[in-house]
Protein backbone atom coordinates (compact mmCIF):
# COMPACT_ATOMS: atom_id res chain seq x y z
CA UNK A 1 0.00 0.00 0.00
CA UNK A 2 1.23 3.44 -0.84
CA UNK A 3 0.01 6.91 -1.63
CA UNK A 4 1.22 8.58 -4.82
CA UNK A 5 0.63 12.32 -4.82
CA UNK A 6 1.87 15.35 -6.73
CA UNK A 7 4.38 17.81 -5.29
CA UNK A 8 1.99 20.69 -6.08
CA UNK A 9 -0.74 19.25 -3.84
CA UNK A 10 1.68 18.42 -1.02
CA UNK A 11 2.98 22.01 -1.13
CA UNK A 12 -0.55 23.44 -1.17
CA UNK A 13 -1.50 21.42 1.93
CA UNK A 14 1.63 22.48 3.82
CA UNK A 15 0.94 26.08 2.81
CA UNK A 16 -2.65 25.79 4.10
CA UNK A 17 -1.46 24.34 7.40
CA UNK A 18 0.86 27.32 7.92
CA UNK A 19 -1.81 29.83 6.89
CA UNK A 20 -4.34 28.40 9.34
CA UNK A 21 -1.87 27.95 12.20
CA UNK A 22 -2.43 27.71 15.17
CA UNK A 23 -5.71 26.02 14.20
CA UNK A 24 -5.67 22.60 12.60
CA UNK A 25 -6.41 22.74 8.89
CA UNK A 26 -8.26 20.04 6.97
CA UNK A 27 -9.47 19.00 3.56
CA UNK A 28 -9.78 16.26 1.00
CA UNK A 29 -8.26 15.21 -2.29
CA UNK A 30 -10.69 13.73 -4.75
CA UNK A 31 -10.15 11.43 -7.69
CA UNK A 32 -12.05 9.31 -10.21
CA UNK A 33 -13.96 6.37 -8.67
CA UNK A 34 -11.80 3.27 -8.35
CA UNK A 35 -8.52 4.81 -9.51
CA UNK A 36 -7.06 5.49 -6.03
CA UNK A 37 -5.43 8.61 -7.49
CA UNK A 38 -5.69 11.96 -5.72
CA UNK A 39 -6.10 14.70 -8.34
CA UNK A 40 -8.47 17.41 -7.13
CA UNK A 41 -7.42 19.18 -3.95
CA UNK A 42 -10.27 20.69 -1.97
CA UNK A 43 -9.42 22.51 1.25
CA UNK A 44 -12.27 22.41 3.79
CA UNK A 45 -13.14 24.77 6.62
CA UNK A 46 -12.32 23.49 10.09
CA UNK A 47 -15.68 24.19 11.72
CA UNK A 48 -14.12 23.61 15.15
CA UNK A 49 -11.57 26.45 14.59
CA UNK A 50 -9.32 24.77 17.13
CA UNK A 51 -5.61 24.01 17.54
CA UNK A 52 -6.46 20.50 18.82
CA UNK A 53 -9.56 19.46 16.90
CA UNK A 54 -10.96 19.55 13.39
CA UNK A 55 -14.38 18.83 12.01
CA UNK A 56 -16.01 19.41 8.63
CA UNK A 57 -19.19 21.43 8.98
CA UNK A 58 -22.14 18.99 8.55
CA UNK A 59 -23.58 21.13 5.73
CA UNK A 60 -20.23 21.24 3.92
CA UNK A 61 -19.92 17.48 4.42
CA UNK A 62 -23.25 16.76 2.70
CA UNK A 63 -22.40 19.17 -0.13
CA UNK A 64 -19.04 17.46 -0.55
CA UNK A 65 -20.56 13.97 -0.84
CA UNK A 66 -23.19 15.23 -3.32
CA UNK A 67 -20.50 16.91 -5.43
CA UNK A 68 -18.31 13.82 -5.39
CA UNK A 69 -21.25 11.62 -6.45
CA UNK A 70 -22.28 14.00 -9.24
CA UNK A 71 -18.76 14.03 -10.66
CA UNK A 72 -18.17 10.26 -10.37
CA UNK A 73 -15.37 10.89 -7.94
CA UNK A 74 -14.46 9.49 -4.58
CA UNK A 75 -12.64 10.81 -1.55
CA UNK A 76 -9.12 9.48 -2.00
CA UNK A 77 -7.39 11.42 0.77
CA UNK A 78 -8.67 13.01 3.99
CA UNK A 79 -6.02 15.21 5.56
CA UNK A 80 -5.53 17.44 8.56
CA UNK A 81 -2.66 19.11 10.34
CA UNK A 82 -1.26 18.64 13.80
CA UNK A 83 0.26 21.95 14.80
CA UNK A 84 2.18 20.94 17.92
CA UNK A 85 2.50 17.18 17.73
CA UNK A 86 3.77 14.43 15.48
CA UNK A 87 1.98 13.60 12.22
CA UNK A 88 0.58 10.37 13.64
CA UNK A 89 -3.12 9.61 14.18
CA UNK A 90 -4.31 10.44 17.69
CA UNK A 91 -6.84 8.35 19.59
CA UNK A 92 -9.47 10.85 18.48
CA UNK A 93 -8.45 10.53 14.84
CA UNK A 94 -8.72 6.75 15.06
CA UNK A 95 -12.05 6.80 16.88
CA UNK A 96 -13.69 9.06 14.27
CA UNK A 97 -12.09 7.64 11.13
CA UNK A 98 -15.18 6.81 9.08
CA UNK A 99 -13.83 6.18 5.58
CA UNK A 100 -12.14 2.77 5.42
CA UNK A 101 -11.23 3.30 1.75
CA UNK A 102 -9.45 6.63 2.22
CA UNK A 103 -5.82 7.49 2.82
CA UNK A 104 -5.62 9.50 6.03
CA UNK A 105 -2.86 12.06 5.63
CA UNK A 106 -1.43 13.97 8.57
CA UNK A 107 0.95 16.85 8.28
CA UNK A 108 2.90 18.48 11.04
CA UNK A 109 4.49 21.89 11.01
CA UNK A 110 5.46 21.79 14.70
CA UNK A 111 8.19 24.14 15.72
CA UNK A 112 10.88 21.70 16.81
CA UNK A 113 11.24 20.23 13.32
CA UNK A 114 11.07 23.59 11.45
CA UNK A 115 11.87 24.40 8.73
CA UNK A 116 11.25 20.79 7.77
CA UNK A 117 7.76 19.31 7.87
CA UNK A 118 6.11 15.92 8.07
CA UNK A 119 3.68 14.53 5.52
CA UNK A 120 2.60 10.97 6.36
CA UNK A 121 -0.18 8.71 5.21
CA UNK A 122 -2.17 5.96 6.93
CA UNK A 123 -5.02 3.56 6.48
CA UNK A 124 -7.38 3.47 9.44
CA UNK A 125 -9.74 0.49 9.35
CA UNK A 126 -11.69 -0.81 12.35
CA UNK A 127 -9.44 1.08 14.73
CA UNK A 128 -6.23 -0.33 13.24
CA UNK A 129 -3.67 2.17 11.90
CA UNK A 130 -1.27 1.13 9.14
CA UNK A 131 1.29 3.62 7.90
CA UNK A 132 2.04 3.53 4.19
CA UNK A 133 4.71 4.95 1.94
CA UNK A 134 4.19 8.34 0.34
CA UNK A 135 5.57 8.75 -3.14
CA UNK A 136 5.70 12.37 -4.32
CA UNK A 137 5.78 13.02 -8.04
CA UNK A 138 6.93 16.22 -9.77
CA UNK B 1 -44.83 4.66 3.03
CA UNK B 2 -41.31 4.26 1.77
CA UNK B 3 -38.24 6.29 2.55
CA UNK B 4 -34.89 5.93 0.82
CA UNK B 5 -31.92 5.76 3.17
CA UNK B 6 -28.42 6.25 1.77
CA UNK B 7 -25.85 4.23 3.67
CA UNK B 8 -22.19 5.30 4.00
CA UNK B 9 -19.39 2.87 3.09
CA UNK B 10 -18.48 2.19 6.70
CA UNK B 11 -22.00 0.94 7.52
CA UNK B 12 -22.53 -1.12 4.36
CA UNK B 13 -21.36 -4.34 6.03
CA UNK B 14 -24.71 -4.14 7.86
CA UNK B 15 -26.74 -3.71 4.65
CA UNK B 16 -25.07 -6.45 2.59
CA UNK B 17 -23.13 -3.73 0.77
CA UNK B 18 -26.23 -1.93 -0.44
CA UNK B 19 -25.63 1.81 -0.91
CA UNK B 20 -29.26 2.61 -0.46
CA UNK B 21 -32.08 0.81 1.37
CA UNK B 22 -35.79 1.38 1.96
CA UNK B 23 -37.31 1.85 5.38
CA UNK B 24 -40.46 3.14 7.04
CA UNK B 25 -41.31 5.34 9.99
CA UNK B 26 -43.30 8.44 10.83
CA UNK B 27 -40.37 9.83 12.77
CA UNK B 28 -36.62 9.42 12.56
CA UNK B 29 -36.74 7.37 15.74
CA UNK B 30 -39.26 4.93 14.20
CA UNK B 31 -37.24 4.78 10.99
CA UNK B 32 -34.06 3.85 12.87
CA UNK B 33 -35.99 1.13 14.72
CA UNK B 34 -37.19 -0.23 11.37
CA UNK B 35 -33.66 -0.10 9.94
CA UNK B 36 -32.36 -2.00 12.94
CA UNK B 37 -35.11 -4.61 12.56
CA UNK B 38 -34.10 -5.15 8.92
CA UNK B 39 -30.34 -4.85 9.42
CA UNK B 40 -29.43 -6.02 12.91
CA UNK B 41 -26.83 -3.86 14.63
CA UNK B 42 -27.27 -0.80 12.43
CA UNK B 43 -29.30 1.01 15.09
CA UNK B 44 -26.48 0.82 17.57
CA UNK B 45 -24.13 2.51 15.12
CA UNK B 46 -26.51 5.48 14.92
CA UNK B 47 -27.62 5.75 18.53
CA UNK B 48 -25.86 5.85 21.85
CA UNK B 49 -27.88 5.68 25.08
CA UNK B 50 -30.99 6.45 23.08
CA UNK B 51 -29.61 9.63 21.50
CA UNK B 52 -28.12 10.28 18.08
CA UNK B 53 -24.39 9.69 18.07
CA UNK B 54 -22.41 12.92 18.05
CA UNK B 55 -20.20 11.91 15.13
CA UNK B 56 -22.84 10.51 12.84
CA UNK B 57 -24.67 13.04 10.68
CA UNK B 58 -28.17 12.27 9.46
CA UNK B 59 -29.91 14.46 6.91
CA UNK B 60 -33.55 14.52 5.84
CA UNK B 61 -33.44 15.63 2.24
CA UNK B 62 -30.82 18.38 2.53
CA UNK B 63 -31.29 19.33 6.15
CA UNK B 64 -29.30 18.18 9.19
CA UNK B 65 -31.78 16.44 11.54
CA UNK B 66 -30.33 18.36 14.46
CA UNK B 67 -32.24 21.36 13.10
CA UNK B 68 -35.41 19.35 12.50
CA UNK B 69 -36.05 17.98 15.97
CA UNK B 70 -33.50 15.17 16.03
CA UNK B 71 -35.03 11.76 16.67
CA UNK B 72 -38.53 13.29 16.75
CA UNK B 73 -38.16 14.76 13.25
CA UNK B 74 -41.26 13.91 11.18
CA UNK B 75 -40.90 11.90 7.98
CA UNK B 76 -43.19 11.59 5.01
CA UNK B 77 -43.43 9.35 2.00
CA UNK B 78 -40.78 10.19 -0.55
CA UNK B 79 -38.31 11.74 1.89
CA UNK B 80 -34.71 10.84 1.37
CA UNK B 81 -32.36 10.19 4.29
CA UNK B 82 -28.59 10.43 4.04
CA UNK B 83 -26.31 9.07 6.75
CA UNK B 84 -22.70 10.29 6.79
CA UNK B 85 -19.97 9.76 9.35
CA UNK B 86 -18.52 13.06 10.53
CA UNK B 87 -15.07 13.86 9.25
CA UNK B 88 -13.37 14.88 12.45
CA UNK B 89 -10.39 14.27 14.67
CA UNK B 90 -7.65 16.13 16.42
CA UNK B 91 -4.34 15.96 18.14
CA UNK B 92 -5.71 15.21 21.61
Amino acid sequence: MALTISRAIVDAILEQSRAEYPDECCGVILGPVGADTPVRHKPMINAAHSPTFYEFDPKDLLALYREVDDRDEEIVVIYHSHTETEAFPSRTDIAYAGEPGAHYVLVSTREEIAPSTEFRSYRIVDGVVTEEEVSITD
Amino acid sequence: MSIEVRIPTILRPYTKDQKSVEANGATLSALIADLDAQYAGLGERLLENGALRRFINIYINDEDVRFLGGLEAALKDGDSITILPAVAGGSK
